[in-house]
Protein backbone atom coordinates (compact mmCIF):
# COMPACT_ATOMS: atom_id res chain seq x y z
CA UNK A 1 0.00 0.00 0.00
CA UNK A 2 2.72 2.48 0.97
CA UNK A 3 4.65 1.77 -2.22
CA UNK A 4 1.48 2.60 -4.16
CA UNK A 5 1.57 6.20 -2.98
CA UNK A 6 5.28 7.07 -2.76
CA UNK A 7 6.36 5.25 -5.90
CA UNK A 8 6.36 7.15 -9.24
CA UNK A 9 3.35 6.67 -11.44
CA UNK A 10 5.53 6.76 -14.58
CA UNK A 11 7.89 3.88 -15.28
CA UNK A 12 11.67 4.39 -15.33
CA UNK A 13 11.67 4.08 -19.15
CA UNK A 14 9.08 6.87 -19.41
CA UNK A 15 11.07 9.14 -17.06
CA UNK A 16 14.05 8.64 -19.39
CA UNK A 17 11.84 9.28 -22.43
CA UNK A 18 10.75 12.62 -20.92
CA UNK A 19 14.35 13.71 -20.41
CA UNK A 20 15.17 12.70 -24.01
CA UNK A 21 12.12 14.52 -25.37
CA UNK A 22 13.06 17.75 -23.57
CA UNK A 23 16.66 17.48 -24.80
CA UNK A 24 15.57 16.96 -28.41
CA UNK A 25 13.19 19.93 -28.25
CA UNK A 26 15.91 22.23 -26.90
CA UNK A 27 18.26 20.91 -29.60
CA UNK A 28 15.66 21.73 -32.28
CA UNK A 29 15.25 25.32 -31.09
CA UNK A 30 19.00 25.85 -30.61
CA UNK A 31 19.49 24.85 -34.28
CA UNK A 32 16.59 27.09 -35.32
CA UNK A 33 17.97 30.11 -33.46
CA UNK A 34 14.97 30.45 -31.15
CA UNK A 35 15.83 31.73 -27.65
CA UNK A 36 14.58 30.00 -24.51
CA UNK A 37 12.87 32.31 -22.01
CA UNK A 38 11.11 32.14 -18.65
CA UNK A 39 8.13 34.23 -17.57
CA UNK A 40 6.24 34.28 -14.23
CA UNK A 41 4.16 31.28 -13.22
CA UNK A 42 2.32 33.35 -10.60
CA UNK A 43 0.85 36.61 -11.89
CA UNK A 44 -1.30 39.47 -10.60
CA UNK A 45 -3.54 38.94 -13.63
CA UNK A 46 -5.72 35.94 -14.39
CA UNK A 47 -6.75 34.30 -17.65
CA UNK A 48 -9.98 35.93 -18.87
CA UNK A 49 -10.91 33.09 -21.27
CA UNK A 50 -14.22 31.78 -19.85
CA UNK A 51 -13.36 28.12 -20.60
CA UNK A 52 -10.15 28.28 -18.55
CA UNK A 53 -10.03 28.42 -14.77
CA UNK A 54 -6.97 29.74 -12.95
CA UNK A 55 -5.68 28.32 -9.69
CA UNK A 56 -4.88 31.01 -7.13
CA UNK A 57 -2.36 31.56 -4.44
CA UNK A 58 -1.53 34.55 -2.24
CA UNK A 59 1.70 36.42 -1.70
CA UNK A 60 2.67 38.26 1.45
CA UNK A 61 5.87 40.22 1.68
CA UNK A 62 7.38 43.52 2.70
CA UNK A 63 5.22 45.34 0.14
CA UNK A 64 2.27 43.02 -0.13
CA UNK A 65 -0.26 41.54 2.21
CA UNK A 66 -1.99 38.47 0.77
CA UNK A 67 -1.83 39.83 -2.76
CA UNK A 68 -3.80 37.32 -4.89
CA UNK A 69 -1.60 35.71 -7.53
CA UNK A 70 -3.01 33.60 -10.36
CA UNK A 71 -1.04 30.58 -11.58
CA UNK A 72 -0.75 30.96 -15.34
CA UNK A 73 -2.87 28.79 -17.64
CA UNK A 74 -0.31 29.50 -20.39
CA UNK A 75 2.65 31.91 -20.66
CA UNK A 76 1.06 33.63 -23.68
CA UNK A 77 0.65 37.23 -22.49
CA UNK A 78 4.10 37.77 -20.88
CA UNK A 79 5.76 36.10 -23.88
CA UNK A 80 3.99 38.60 -26.15
CA UNK A 81 5.28 41.41 -23.91
CA UNK A 82 8.78 40.04 -24.57
CA UNK A 83 8.08 40.06 -28.34
CA UNK A 84 6.93 43.68 -28.09
CA UNK A 85 10.21 44.42 -26.25
CA UNK A 86 12.08 43.10 -29.29
CA UNK A 87 13.41 39.68 -28.25
CA UNK A 88 12.87 38.07 -31.66
CA UNK A 89 11.79 34.39 -31.82
CA UNK A 90 11.37 32.80 -28.36
CA UNK A 91 10.26 29.53 -26.79
CA UNK A 92 9.41 28.43 -23.28
CA UNK A 93 8.96 25.06 -21.58
CA UNK A 94 6.97 25.44 -18.37
CA UNK A 95 4.35 23.97 -16.09
CA UNK A 96 0.91 25.54 -16.51
CA UNK A 97 -2.14 25.12 -14.28
CA UNK A 98 -5.84 24.68 -15.03
CA UNK A 99 -8.44 24.21 -12.35
CA UNK A 100 -11.27 21.71 -12.87
CA UNK A 101 -9.45 19.58 -15.44
CA UNK A 102 -8.74 15.93 -14.71
CA UNK A 103 -9.05 12.78 -16.78
CA UNK A 104 -7.26 10.44 -19.15
CA UNK A 105 -5.83 13.40 -21.10
CA UNK A 106 -6.06 16.13 -18.44
CA UNK A 107 -4.15 16.95 -15.29
CA UNK A 108 -4.42 20.22 -13.30
CA UNK A 109 -0.73 20.99 -13.89
CA UNK A 110 0.95 19.99 -17.11
CA UNK A 111 4.02 20.78 -19.20
CA UNK A 112 3.59 23.16 -22.08
CA UNK A 113 5.96 24.11 -24.88
CA UNK A 114 5.04 27.51 -26.28
CA UNK A 115 6.87 29.39 -29.02
CA UNK A 116 6.54 32.53 -31.11
CA UNK A 117 7.87 33.38 -34.56
CA UNK A 118 7.78 37.10 -35.41
CA UNK A 119 7.30 37.64 -39.14
CA UNK A 120 6.05 34.11 -39.78
CA UNK A 121 2.47 33.40 -40.95
CA UNK A 122 0.43 30.80 -39.05
CA UNK A 123 0.31 28.40 -42.02
CA UNK A 124 4.12 28.47 -42.18
CA UNK A 125 4.29 27.89 -38.42
CA UNK A 126 2.21 24.70 -38.96
CA UNK A 127 5.13 23.40 -41.05
CA UNK A 128 7.58 24.17 -38.25
CA UNK A 129 5.29 22.49 -35.69
CA UNK A 130 5.33 19.34 -37.85
CA UNK A 131 9.14 19.49 -38.07
CA UNK A 132 9.46 19.96 -34.30
CA UNK A 133 7.16 17.00 -33.55
CA UNK A 134 8.95 14.74 -36.06
CA UNK A 135 12.30 15.71 -34.51
CA UNK A 136 11.13 15.40 -30.91
CA UNK A 137 9.63 11.94 -31.53
CA UNK A 138 12.50 10.95 -33.85
CA UNK A 139 9.91 9.93 -36.43
CA UNK A 140 10.93 11.75 -39.62
CA UNK A 141 8.54 9.59 -41.65
CA UNK A 142 5.36 11.09 -40.12
CA UNK A 143 3.32 12.65 -42.91
CA UNK A 144 1.13 15.73 -42.58
CA UNK A 145 -2.54 16.13 -43.55
CA UNK A 146 -4.19 19.49 -43.18
CA UNK A 147 -7.78 20.50 -43.62
CA UNK A 148 -9.77 23.58 -42.76
CA UNK A 149 -12.34 23.36 -39.96
CA UNK A 150 -15.07 23.74 -42.58
CA UNK A 151 -13.72 20.96 -44.85
CA UNK A 152 -13.29 18.69 -41.84
CA UNK A 153 -16.96 18.94 -40.78
CA UNK A 154 -18.14 18.55 -44.36
CA UNK A 155 -16.00 15.45 -44.84
CA UNK A 156 -16.73 13.69 -41.52
CA UNK A 157 -20.29 14.80 -40.78
CA UNK A 158 -21.63 16.06 -44.10
CA UNK A 159 -22.57 19.42 -42.61
CA UNK A 160 -21.30 22.94 -43.05
CA UNK A 161 -20.25 24.37 -39.66
CA UNK A 162 -20.47 27.92 -41.02
CA UNK A 163 -24.09 27.80 -42.17
CA UNK A 164 -25.67 24.91 -40.19
CA UNK A 165 -28.35 26.00 -37.71
CA UNK A 166 -28.64 24.78 -34.12
CA UNK A 167 -31.16 22.06 -35.04
CA UNK A 168 -28.84 20.59 -37.66
CA UNK A 169 -25.97 20.56 -35.15
CA UNK A 170 -28.18 18.96 -32.49
CA UNK A 171 -29.39 16.28 -34.91
CA UNK A 172 -25.79 15.49 -35.88
CA UNK A 173 -24.94 15.18 -32.16
CA UNK A 174 -27.81 12.75 -31.64
CA UNK A 175 -26.07 10.35 -34.03
CA UNK A 176 -23.31 9.85 -31.45
CA UNK A 177 -23.48 6.07 -30.92
CA UNK A 178 -25.42 5.07 -27.80
CA UNK A 179 -25.88 8.66 -26.73
CA UNK A 180 -29.65 8.55 -26.35
CA UNK A 181 -31.47 11.85 -26.36
CA UNK A 182 -29.26 14.80 -25.58
CA UNK A 183 -30.94 17.37 -23.37
CA UNK A 184 -27.86 19.57 -23.37
CA UNK A 185 -28.14 23.33 -23.13
CA UNK A 186 -25.38 24.41 -25.51
CA UNK A 187 -24.71 27.39 -27.71
CA UNK A 188 -23.54 27.05 -31.29
CA UNK A 189 -19.85 26.67 -30.38
CA UNK A 190 -20.79 24.20 -27.64
CA UNK A 191 -22.50 21.95 -30.22
CA UNK A 192 -19.52 22.29 -32.56
CA UNK A 193 -17.15 21.35 -29.70
CA UNK A 194 -19.37 18.35 -28.89
CA UNK A 195 -19.32 17.17 -32.51
CA UNK A 196 -15.56 17.66 -32.82
CA UNK A 197 -14.72 15.83 -29.58
CA UNK A 198 -17.34 13.06 -29.81
CA UNK A 199 -17.66 12.36 -33.53
CA UNK A 200 -14.45 13.44 -35.24
CA UNK A 201 -11.48 13.67 -32.89
CA UNK A 202 -10.85 9.94 -32.32
CA UNK A 203 -10.34 9.50 -36.07
CA UNK A 204 -7.81 12.33 -36.42
CA UNK A 205 -4.06 11.81 -36.81
CA UNK A 206 -4.03 8.02 -36.91
CA UNK A 207 -0.44 7.40 -38.04
CA UNK A 208 0.05 10.93 -39.34
CA UNK A 209 -0.01 14.55 -38.17
CA UNK A 210 -3.45 16.08 -38.70
CA UNK A 211 -3.83 19.86 -38.71
CA UNK A 212 -7.15 21.69 -38.56
CA UNK A 213 -6.92 25.35 -39.52
CA UNK A 214 -9.19 28.38 -40.05
CA UNK A 215 -11.68 28.14 -37.19
CA UNK A 216 -15.06 29.84 -36.82
CA UNK A 217 -14.53 33.48 -35.81
CA UNK A 218 -16.50 32.81 -32.61
CA UNK A 219 -13.67 30.44 -31.58
CA UNK A 220 -10.85 32.86 -32.30
CA UNK A 221 -9.57 33.15 -28.69
CA UNK A 222 -6.48 35.35 -29.28
CA UNK A 223 -6.17 34.68 -33.02
CA UNK A 224 -6.52 37.28 -35.74
CA UNK A 225 -9.81 37.23 -37.68
CA UNK A 226 -9.67 37.39 -41.47
CA UNK A 227 -12.62 38.54 -43.57
CA UNK A 228 -13.24 36.04 -46.39
CA UNK A 229 -16.77 35.60 -47.68
CA UNK A 230 -17.35 34.85 -43.99
CA UNK A 231 -15.09 35.72 -41.01
CA UNK A 232 -12.37 33.15 -40.28
CA UNK A 233 -10.13 32.85 -37.21
CA UNK A 234 -6.52 32.32 -38.27
CA UNK A 235 -6.02 29.53 -35.79
CA UNK A 236 -4.86 25.91 -36.05
CA UNK A 237 -4.74 22.76 -33.99
CA UNK A 238 -2.62 19.63 -34.32
CA UNK A 239 -3.94 16.11 -33.66
CA UNK A 240 -1.95 12.90 -33.39
CA UNK A 241 -3.28 9.47 -32.41
CA UNK A 242 -6.74 11.01 -31.88
CA UNK A 243 -5.34 13.50 -29.33
CA UNK A 244 -5.27 17.29 -29.46
CA UNK A 245 -1.57 18.18 -29.14
CA UNK A 246 -1.20 21.84 -30.07
CA UNK A 247 -3.06 25.08 -30.68
CA UNK A 248 -1.64 27.99 -32.66
CA UNK A 249 -2.63 31.47 -33.78
CA UNK A 250 -1.83 34.21 -36.17
CA UNK A 251 -1.53 36.45 -33.16
CA UNK A 252 -3.91 39.30 -32.63
CA UNK A 253 -1.79 42.47 -32.37
CA UNK A 254 -4.51 45.14 -32.56
CA UNK A 255 -4.85 46.62 -29.03
CA UNK A 256 -8.40 47.89 -29.53
CA UNK A 257 -9.65 44.52 -30.80
CA UNK A 258 -7.78 42.86 -27.90
CA UNK A 259 -9.55 45.17 -25.40
CA UNK A 260 -12.91 44.25 -26.95
CA UNK A 261 -12.14 40.51 -26.61
CA UNK A 262 -11.06 40.86 -22.97
CA UNK A 263 -14.22 42.77 -22.19
CA UNK A 264 -16.38 40.20 -24.05
CA UNK A 265 -14.63 37.42 -22.04
CA UNK A 266 -15.35 39.24 -18.79
CA UNK A 267 -19.01 39.70 -19.79
CA UNK A 268 -19.30 35.96 -20.55
CA UNK A 269 -17.66 35.14 -17.21
CA UNK A 270 -20.05 37.41 -15.36
CA UNK A 271 -23.08 35.90 -17.14
CA UNK A 272 -21.84 32.41 -16.18
CA UNK A 273 -21.44 33.49 -12.54
CA UNK A 274 -17.63 33.18 -12.66
CA UNK A 275 -15.53 35.54 -10.59
CA UNK A 276 -14.32 38.73 -12.28
CA UNK A 277 -10.60 38.78 -13.02
CA UNK A 278 -8.13 41.61 -13.55
CA UNK A 279 -7.12 41.60 -17.25
CA UNK A 280 -3.42 42.15 -17.97
CA UNK A 281 -3.11 45.92 -18.51
CA UNK A 282 0.65 45.64 -19.09
CA UNK A 283 -0.02 43.27 -21.96
CA UNK A 284 -2.45 45.80 -23.47
CA UNK A 285 0.19 48.52 -23.00
CA UNK A 286 2.68 46.32 -24.86
CA UNK A 287 0.22 46.00 -27.76
CA UNK A 288 -0.26 49.79 -27.69
CA UNK A 289 3.53 50.18 -27.97
CA UNK A 290 3.52 47.74 -30.88
CA UNK A 291 3.92 43.99 -30.93
CA UNK A 292 5.47 42.59 -34.13
CA UNK A 293 3.22 40.49 -36.35
CA UNK A 294 3.83 36.91 -35.23
CA UNK A 295 2.53 33.38 -35.24
CA UNK A 296 2.57 31.43 -31.97
CA UNK A 297 1.72 27.96 -30.77
CA UNK A 298 1.39 25.96 -27.54
CA UNK A 299 2.02 22.22 -27.48
CA UNK A 300 1.20 19.83 -24.63
CA UNK A 301 4.35 17.92 -23.76
CA UNK A 302 2.74 15.26 -21.55
CA UNK A 303 0.50 14.21 -24.43
CA UNK A 304 3.46 14.25 -26.82
CA UNK A 305 5.25 11.97 -24.34
CA UNK A 306 2.15 9.73 -24.29
CA UNK A 307 2.54 9.35 -28.07
CA UNK A 308 6.29 8.74 -27.74
CA UNK A 309 5.79 6.00 -25.15
CA UNK A 310 2.48 4.54 -26.34
CA UNK A 311 0.77 5.47 -23.05
CA UNK A 312 -3.02 5.44 -22.82
CA UNK A 313 -3.39 7.63 -19.69
CA UNK A 314 -1.59 10.84 -18.73
CA UNK A 315 -0.77 9.34 -15.30
CA UNK A 316 1.55 6.90 -17.09
CA UNK A 317 3.85 9.78 -18.08
CA UNK A 318 3.73 11.82 -14.83
CA UNK A 319 6.14 11.10 -11.99
CA UNK A 320 3.52 12.00 -9.39
CA UNK A 321 -0.08 12.76 -10.43
CA UNK A 322 -1.99 15.19 -8.21
CA UNK A 323 -3.57 12.41 -6.14
CA UNK A 324 -0.10 11.44 -4.88
CA UNK A 325 1.58 14.84 -5.26
CA UNK B 1 -33.02 17.03 -3.33
CA UNK B 2 -29.42 15.78 -3.33
CA UNK B 3 -27.43 16.26 -6.50
CA UNK B 4 -23.91 15.75 -7.80
CA UNK B 5 -21.80 18.21 -9.76
CA UNK B 6 -20.07 16.63 -12.76
CA UNK B 7 -16.70 17.15 -11.08
CA UNK B 8 -17.81 14.68 -8.38
CA UNK B 9 -18.49 12.02 -11.04
CA UNK B 10 -16.70 8.71 -10.54
CA UNK B 11 -17.43 5.03 -11.07
CA UNK B 12 -20.08 3.74 -8.70
CA UNK B 13 -21.91 7.07 -8.23
CA UNK B 14 -25.72 6.67 -8.45
CA UNK B 15 -27.71 9.16 -10.56
CA UNK B 16 -31.34 9.73 -11.55
CA UNK B 17 -31.72 9.97 -15.33
CA UNK B 18 -35.11 10.12 -17.08
CA UNK B 19 -36.76 8.90 -13.87
CA UNK B 20 -34.64 5.77 -13.48
CA UNK B 21 -31.73 5.08 -11.13
CA UNK B 22 -28.36 4.62 -12.86
CA UNK B 23 -24.83 3.87 -11.69
CA UNK B 24 -21.75 5.38 -13.38
CA UNK B 25 -19.63 2.65 -14.96
CA UNK B 26 -17.06 4.93 -16.56
CA UNK B 27 -16.52 8.69 -16.54
CA UNK B 28 -14.40 10.46 -19.15
CA UNK B 29 -13.52 14.17 -18.98
CA UNK B 30 -13.46 15.60 -22.50
CA UNK B 31 -12.35 19.15 -23.24
CA UNK B 32 -10.91 20.88 -26.25
CA UNK B 33 -8.13 23.24 -25.11
CA UNK B 34 -10.12 26.27 -26.22
CA UNK B 35 -13.66 24.98 -25.81
CA UNK B 36 -16.53 23.54 -23.83
CA UNK B 37 -15.73 20.80 -21.29
CA UNK B 38 -17.91 17.66 -21.17
CA UNK B 39 -18.26 14.59 -19.00
CA UNK B 40 -18.87 11.62 -21.24
CA UNK B 41 -20.12 8.79 -19.06
CA UNK B 42 -21.22 5.19 -19.46
CA UNK B 43 -24.07 4.47 -17.06
CA UNK B 44 -25.93 1.27 -16.17
CA UNK B 45 -29.66 1.37 -15.56
CA UNK B 46 -30.10 -0.28 -12.14
CA UNK B 47 -33.59 -1.53 -13.05
CA UNK B 48 -32.85 -3.03 -16.47
CA UNK B 49 -29.08 -3.54 -16.36
CA UNK B 50 -28.75 -1.80 -19.73
CA UNK B 51 -25.59 0.26 -20.25
CA UNK B 52 -25.89 3.52 -22.20
CA UNK B 53 -23.67 6.51 -22.89
CA UNK B 54 -24.56 10.04 -21.75
CA UNK B 55 -22.82 13.37 -22.13
CA UNK B 56 -23.08 16.27 -19.68
CA UNK B 57 -21.74 19.79 -19.81
CA UNK B 58 -19.02 19.94 -17.17
CA UNK B 59 -20.13 21.98 -14.19
CA UNK B 60 -23.78 20.87 -14.45
CA UNK B 61 -25.51 19.20 -11.54
CA UNK B 62 -27.40 15.94 -11.83
CA UNK B 63 -29.96 14.59 -9.37
CA UNK B 64 -28.57 11.88 -7.09
CA UNK B 65 -30.40 8.55 -6.91
CA UNK B 66 -31.39 7.55 -3.38
CA UNK B 67 -29.79 4.13 -3.77
CA UNK B 68 -27.90 2.31 -1.05
CA UNK B 69 -26.86 -1.20 -0.11
CA UNK B 70 -27.83 -2.86 3.16
CA UNK B 71 -27.66 -6.35 4.70
CA UNK B 72 -31.06 -7.99 5.29
CA UNK B 73 -32.21 -11.43 6.37
CA UNK B 74 -34.37 -13.48 4.01
CA UNK B 75 -37.52 -14.66 5.81
CA UNK B 76 -39.89 -16.46 3.44
CA UNK B 77 -41.57 -16.52 0.05
CA UNK B 78 -45.37 -16.44 -0.23
CA UNK B 79 -45.47 -17.72 -3.79
CA UNK B 80 -45.37 -14.21 -5.25
CA UNK B 81 -43.03 -12.06 -3.18
CA UNK B 82 -39.87 -12.63 -1.16
CA UNK B 83 -39.79 -11.09 2.33
CA UNK B 84 -36.68 -9.65 4.02
CA UNK B 85 -36.03 -8.21 7.48
CA UNK B 86 -33.61 -5.56 8.68
CA UNK B 87 -31.81 -7.34 11.59
CA UNK B 88 -31.46 -4.10 13.56
CA UNK B 89 -34.86 -2.46 13.16
CA UNK B 90 -36.85 -5.68 12.46
CA UNK B 91 -38.46 -3.72 9.64
CA UNK B 92 -39.70 -5.96 6.83
CA UNK B 93 -40.01 -5.43 3.10
CA UNK B 94 -40.77 -7.52 0.05
CA UNK B 95 -39.02 -8.01 -3.29
CA UNK B 96 -40.56 -9.11 -6.58
CA UNK B 97 -39.13 -11.56 -9.14
CA UNK B 98 -37.38 -8.80 -11.10
CA UNK B 99 -35.50 -7.55 -8.05
CA UNK B 100 -34.71 -11.12 -6.95
CA UNK B 101 -33.11 -12.10 -10.27
CA UNK B 102 -30.67 -15.00 -9.89
CA UNK B 103 -30.83 -14.81 -6.10
CA UNK B 104 -33.95 -17.06 -6.06
CA UNK B 105 -31.73 -19.97 -7.12
CA UNK B 106 -29.54 -19.78 -4.03
CA UNK B 107 -31.15 -18.38 -0.93
CA UNK B 108 -32.70 -20.22 1.99
CA UNK B 109 -34.67 -18.84 4.86
CA UNK B 110 -32.50 -16.89 7.35
CA UNK B 111 -29.70 -16.23 4.81
CA UNK B 112 -28.21 -12.72 4.98
CA UNK B 113 -28.38 -10.96 1.60
CA UNK B 114 -27.06 -7.66 0.22
CA UNK B 115 -30.17 -5.68 -0.67
CA UNK B 116 -29.91 -2.59 -2.91
CA UNK B 117 -32.65 -0.16 -1.97
CA UNK B 118 -33.96 2.67 -4.15
CA UNK B 119 -36.25 5.09 -2.35
CA UNK B 120 -36.64 2.38 0.28
CA UNK B 121 -37.70 -0.40 -2.16
CA UNK B 122 -35.51 -3.34 -3.17
CA UNK B 123 -33.93 -2.85 -6.58
CA UNK B 124 -31.76 -5.95 -6.51
CA UNK B 125 -30.78 -8.78 -4.16
CA UNK B 126 -27.32 -10.34 -3.96
CA UNK B 127 -27.14 -13.77 -2.30
CA UNK B 128 -24.17 -14.58 -0.01
CA UNK B 129 -21.05 -15.49 -2.05
CA UNK B 130 -21.17 -19.02 -0.60
CA UNK B 131 -24.24 -21.00 0.40
CA UNK B 132 -24.67 -24.50 1.86
CA UNK B 133 -27.56 -26.43 0.30
CA UNK B 134 -28.88 -29.99 0.37
CA UNK B 135 -28.91 -32.18 -2.73
CA UNK B 136 -32.46 -33.37 -3.34
CA UNK B 137 -31.75 -35.39 -6.44
CA UNK B 138 -28.72 -36.75 -8.27
CA UNK B 139 -27.83 -40.02 -10.03
CA UNK B 140 -26.01 -42.54 -7.79
CA UNK B 141 -22.29 -42.15 -8.47
CA UNK B 142 -19.90 -44.94 -9.45
CA UNK B 143 -18.42 -46.72 -6.47
CA UNK B 144 -14.78 -45.91 -5.80
CA UNK B 145 -14.74 -42.61 -7.66
CA UNK B 146 -13.19 -40.01 -5.40
CA UNK B 147 -11.59 -37.71 -7.92
CA UNK B 148 -14.68 -35.85 -9.00
CA UNK B 149 -13.23 -35.76 -12.51
CA UNK B 150 -16.33 -36.34 -14.57
CA UNK B 151 -19.13 -34.83 -12.55
CA UNK B 152 -22.90 -35.05 -12.83
CA UNK B 153 -25.87 -32.69 -12.43
CA UNK B 154 -27.44 -32.36 -8.99
CA UNK B 155 -30.68 -30.63 -8.08
CA UNK B 156 -30.53 -28.62 -4.84
CA UNK B 157 -33.27 -27.88 -2.30
CA UNK B 158 -33.79 -24.43 -3.82
CA UNK B 159 -34.30 -25.93 -7.28
CA UNK B 160 -30.91 -24.84 -8.64
CA UNK B 161 -28.94 -27.39 -10.66
CA UNK B 162 -25.15 -27.54 -10.28
CA UNK B 163 -22.47 -29.96 -11.46
CA UNK B 164 -21.07 -32.06 -8.61
CA UNK B 165 -18.40 -34.80 -8.42
CA UNK B 166 -19.64 -38.37 -8.91
CA UNK B 167 -19.05 -39.32 -5.24
CA UNK B 168 -21.55 -36.78 -3.89
CA UNK B 169 -24.94 -38.27 -3.14
CA UNK B 170 -28.57 -37.26 -2.64
CA UNK B 171 -29.21 -35.95 0.87
CA UNK B 172 -25.70 -34.54 1.31
CA UNK B 173 -24.94 -30.85 1.96
CA UNK B 174 -22.66 -29.01 -0.46
CA UNK B 175 -21.07 -25.56 -0.54
CA UNK B 176 -21.68 -23.57 -3.74
CA UNK B 177 -20.12 -20.32 -5.02
CA UNK B 178 -23.16 -18.27 -6.07
CA UNK B 179 -21.09 -15.91 -8.27
CA UNK B 180 -20.01 -18.73 -10.59
CA UNK B 181 -22.76 -21.24 -9.74
CA UNK B 182 -20.06 -23.87 -9.11
CA UNK B 183 -19.69 -26.64 -6.53
CA UNK B 184 -16.94 -25.89 -3.98
CA UNK B 185 -16.95 -28.80 -1.52
CA UNK B 186 -19.05 -31.09 0.62
CA UNK B 187 -20.30 -29.38 3.76
CA UNK B 188 -21.51 -30.19 7.26
CA UNK B 189 -24.68 -28.81 8.80
CA UNK B 190 -23.80 -25.37 10.17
Amino acid sequence: MSRDTWWPSAGADVLHARARLLARIREFFADAGVMEVETPIASRCGTTDPVLHSLQTAWSGPCARAQVLYLHTSPELPMKRLLAAGTGPIFQICKVFRDGERGRLHHPEFSLLEWYRPGLRYRALMTEVAELVCHALDRPELSVRSSSYRELFRKHLGLDPVTANLNTLRRAAEEIPGSGNLDLDLDRDGWLDLLLTHRIQARLGRGHLAFIYDYPASQAALARIRQDSYPVAERFELYLDGMELANGFQELTDPEEQRRRFSADLDTRAAAGLEPLPADQDFLAALDAGMPEAAGVALGLDRLLMVATGSAHIDEVLAFPVERA
Amino acid sequence: MASYNTNEFRSGLKLMLDGDPYVIVENEFVKPGKGQAFNRVRVRNLKTGRVVERTFKSGESVEAADVHDTQMQYLYNDGELWYFMDPDSYEQLSADTTAMGEAVKWIKEQDMCAVTLWNGSPLSIEPPNFVVLEITETDPGLKGDTSGGGGKPATLETGAVVRVPLFVQTGELIKVDTRSGEYVSRAKEE
